[in-house]
């Protein structure tokens, strides 16, 4: 019987790991060319909206002491930055055709996006 | 009234360059009000300031700083790597005292210790995580090790039959601090050469305004300013020498070893350095505009792009903590239903620590940033990791001749017929911009000819030029124009030169030879890349005679003769159709369409413009022998990216399963994980050794 109950629990349990991590639907975020994004255990928004063309301020503060999110990457738009801890880093960026770009920390394991409109 | 309490700090400066750097910052603090007392060393590159919080805050005293041109930094990093190494040492220790047996509940005492205070951050940064909805490294460390100390904590107690594994817990926990702090070490010298090329940026120079030389910081320098250099003093930005004459150590931007000798009117490059005299330079590029300013900024993106390689890599981590949470939780219940729930904890324990993402996130990035900060320490700058990959296949290179392969700077050689035909020349060539009609122009300017008035020019279509001179019509061009020429055509065609006739009404003047130097660097060039197994070839618009003189004195395989600027893509097509790689050297001026055309563009860049759109490569220094060392460095870098790779691959795929399936001790696993990480960054650190000559 212990068995089955443990047979039975696993399924569920790695149901709930498939739905927490990866069936989580993004909130998107109003359009804004002044965004502060808030690094610690992962991004605060995780998916921003920006328009096509204009230059956008993105401000990173890490709060977090993991080193894994040191490193902040957007990769399609050759983008890299150190944040330190605690201190805000801000980065201009002018996106010029419409889609999404993927942004994560250096280790690729957190992951949000800027979705250019 | 109480005394308010006094605060101290250490703050990492960057940006000095010389004592009096450290002195005028520590005299703009010490007339900061709340700033008690500041010393600045700048051997150690540090402020140790004591200050009252109640008048002033440590964001401003930083903010002061970078007003002065310096960036701060607060000893965090130091201070972090230095803790890891403490928390490593005070479990290890733990660790060893309860692998000799002590009573369960003195260990429960040290394990409790390593699980929440030292093992601490990882609870933090897993919570933050699962507020997200996201996991990463620390979570499986959080999960095996805690699964571990409470099922101890419950036989401690009696609670459940069996053995505790406190030291199984305390160990893997040791091992992961020492990984992380062996990884931070490690990964602070993968980045050591864009650090370099930051820290070349001038602080301050010594302008001239209103007759008087005074100190600006570099952020006040506008274009057009004089500005006075010492020997000794690195060049502050972007100039043109207005007065004096010296030797520049330009080492540090084009990888050439050699200081290089300046007088009036010569460019002189910003972070360089001053050797011997003393000049007055005039300030043409400023601010983001320089040639280092535009070095760093290519390097760090490269740094930042995506090399197609990583593809798969990158979806597996984007999937990899779920993913592994999920096999552990199926490990579990296997065993379990198999054997029972000691195996099953165990080897699900051992599946949640050998998981290592960080090697799989770590395999391109720090083989990336080693690599491209090399190259650009040598001169070459790899646009991004897509432009590597393509280098790394590179088996033809196709050289433009003109101001690549050669000087750039034609000069007149031999003259048939004397001095009235190069007066003619002169006469005709003085009313086109061909650069062959300029050498001409420019020799009978040094001989002293006058130059006549020419009515009717016309310009022959890249084939020559006539017109009228004293009523007398004459042609001057290739000698493909007149059916019959000389034999000193021939004879000087083989020499290498390019050959122009003049002629009128059908009857041969004389004969111009011109000839372009190649560069020094040439053979030496070409003969590196045969070693390395890539054929070469030349692209000109000289006749078939010419070209295959110069391939031969520069040992080039094959060559495009005759072929005008517009059409030097169509033979880099047509290399490409005969199943090679190819990689077409230029200046990326006039020859843009064919480095597009060409599987990869490599620019030699004129000037201080180093960001040119069509090259993959660009190289900063005029030495033909750095392209066969960027071809290396690319090869060595991808190979790097490739074991990488391999190994971070072979570490999950292979050892996760072998965990799951019973074949691996978790303090094993903990090892091998804490070490994948740090082989591959010591993996992409061992590409400095790479020998490029």
């Amino acid at each position: 019987m212990d068995k089955v109950i443990v047979i039975v629990s696993s399924l569920g349990l790695i149901g709930f790991i498939y739905w927490f991590f990866l069936g989580k639907n993004d909130k998107e975020s109003a359009m804004s060319t002044d965004i502060k994004i808030t690094v610690s255990g992962g991004y605060s928004p995780e998916s921003v909206t920006v328009p096509v063309g204009k230059p956008v301020k993105l401000t990173l503060t890490r709060t977090d002491p993991t080193n894994c999110l040191e490193e902040f990457v957007i990769p399609d738009l050759k983008i890299k930055k150190t944040l330190p801890l605690n201190t805000p880093v801000t980065v201009v960026v002018t996106v010029t055709s419409t889609g999404r770009y993927v942004f994560h920390c250096g280790m690729n394991m957190y992951h949000g996006q800027i979705t250019a409109r | 009234m109480a005394k308010s309490p006094l605060a101290s700090c250490s703050l990492n400066i960057s940006g000095m360059h010389c004592a009096s750097c450290a002195m005028t910052i520590g005299k703009v603090l010490h007339h900061t009000p709340g700033v008690i007392s500041a010393d600045v060393n700048y051997a150690t590159e540090k402020a140790q300031i004591k200050f009252d919080p109640r008048q002033i805050t440590l964001a401003k005293i930083s903010q002061i700083i970078s007003g002065l041109g310096y960036s701060t930094k607060s000893d965090d990093k130091a201070r972090q790597t230095n803790i890891l190494l403490v928390k490593f040492i005070l479990s290890a220790i733990f660790s060893a005292i309860s692998f000799f047996g002590p009573p369960p509940l003195f260990q429960l005492v040290l394990a409790t210790i390593v699980q929440f205070w030292i093992a601490w951050d990882f609870y933090v940064t897993t919570f933050n995580s699962l507020k997200h909805r996201a996991a990463n490294m620390d979570t499986l460390i959080v999960l095996g090790t805690t699964v571990a100390y409470v099922y101890s904590t419950a036989v401690t107690f009696g609670l459940v039959p069996g053995d505790p594994y406190f030291d199984t817990s305390m160990t893997i926990i040791s091992l992961i601090i020492l990984g992380k702090w062996l990884e931070a070490r490690a990964k602070g010298k993968t980045s050591e050469a864009i650090k370099r090329l930051i820290q070349l940026q001038p602080k301050t120079a010594r302008v001239i305004r209103d007759g008087q030389e005074i100190d600006l910081p570099i952020s006040e320098v506008v274009v057009g300013d004089q500005i006075r250099l010492r020997p000794g003093e690195k060049v502050p930005v972007d100039g043109k020498v207005l007065s004096g004459e010296t030797s520049i150590d330009e080492s540090m931007i084009t990888g050439e070893s050699i200081p290089v000798y300046k007088h009036t009117g010569d460019p002189v490059i910003g972070g360089t350095l001053n050797t011997s005299g003393a000049i007055l330079m005039r300030a043409t590029q400023v601010g983001s505009a320089t040639m280092l300013s535009q070095i760093i900024k290519l390097v760090e993106q490269a740094q930042a792009s995506r090399a197609p390689i990583q593809k798969l890599a990158d979806v597996i981590s984007s999937y990899f903590v779920p993913a592994v949470l999920m096999i552990a939780v199926a490990t579990f219940a296997g065993w379990y239903v198999a054997t029972g729930y000691l195996p099953a904890m165990l080897n699900s324990i051992a599946v949640l620590i050998i998981a290592c993402p960080c090697a799989l996130g770590l395999a391109t990035p720090t083989a990336l940033v080693v690599g491209t900060g090399l190259a650009a320490q040598k001169g070459i700058l790899i646009k991004d990791a897509e432009n590597l990959e393509i280098a790394y296949k590179v088996s033809h290179v196709v050289f433009d001749k003109t101001g690549t392969l050669t000087e750039g700077k034609p000069i007149v050689t031999d003259i048939v017929g004397g001095s009235k035909v190069l007066q003619l020349a002169a006469s005709l060539d003085a009313n086109s911009e061909h650069p062959l009609a300029a050498a001409i122009v420019s020799a009978a300017t040094k001989a002293a000819l006058k130059l006549s008035p020419v009515t009717s020019f016309k310009n022959l279509a890249g084939r020559g030029v006539e017109g009228t001179i004293s009523k007398i019509k004459y042609t001057l061009g290739t000698p493909s124009l007149f059916p019959k020429v000389s034999s000193d055509v021939s004879r000087l065609e083989k020499q290498g030169k390019t050959v122009v006739v003049l002629a009128t009404a059908g009857k041969i003047l004389g004969t111009i030879a011109i000839a372009d130097t190649l560069r020094p660097s040439a053979a030496e060039a070409i003969s590196q890349l045969h070693r390395q197994k890539i054929s070469t070839s030349l692209i000109t618009g000289d006749n078939p005679t010419t070209a295959a003189a110069i391939a031969k004195i520069a040992g080039i395989d094959r060559f495009f003769a005759q072929v005008r600027p517009e059409d030097k893509a169509v033979s880099v097509r047509q290399l490409q159709s005969e199943g090679q790689t190819v990689a077409m050297v230029g200046d990326g001026i006039n020859d843009a369409p064919a480095l597009s055309a060409a599987n990869i563009g490599i620019a030699m860049a004129t000037g201080t413009d180093v960001a040119i759109e069509a090259a993959g490569i660009t190289l900063v220094n005029k030495d033909l022998r750095t392209i066969a060392q960027a071809l290396k460095l690319s090869r060595a870098t991808l190979r790097t990216i490739k074991t990488n790779l391999f190994w971070a691959f072979i570490y999950n795929v292979v050892l996760i399963p072998a965990a799951a399936f019973g074949l691996l001790n978790p303090i094993l696993a903990a090892g091998a994980m804490a070490f994948s990480s740090v082989s591959v960054v010591g993996n992409s650190l061992l590409l400095k050794r790479v020998r490029l000559t």
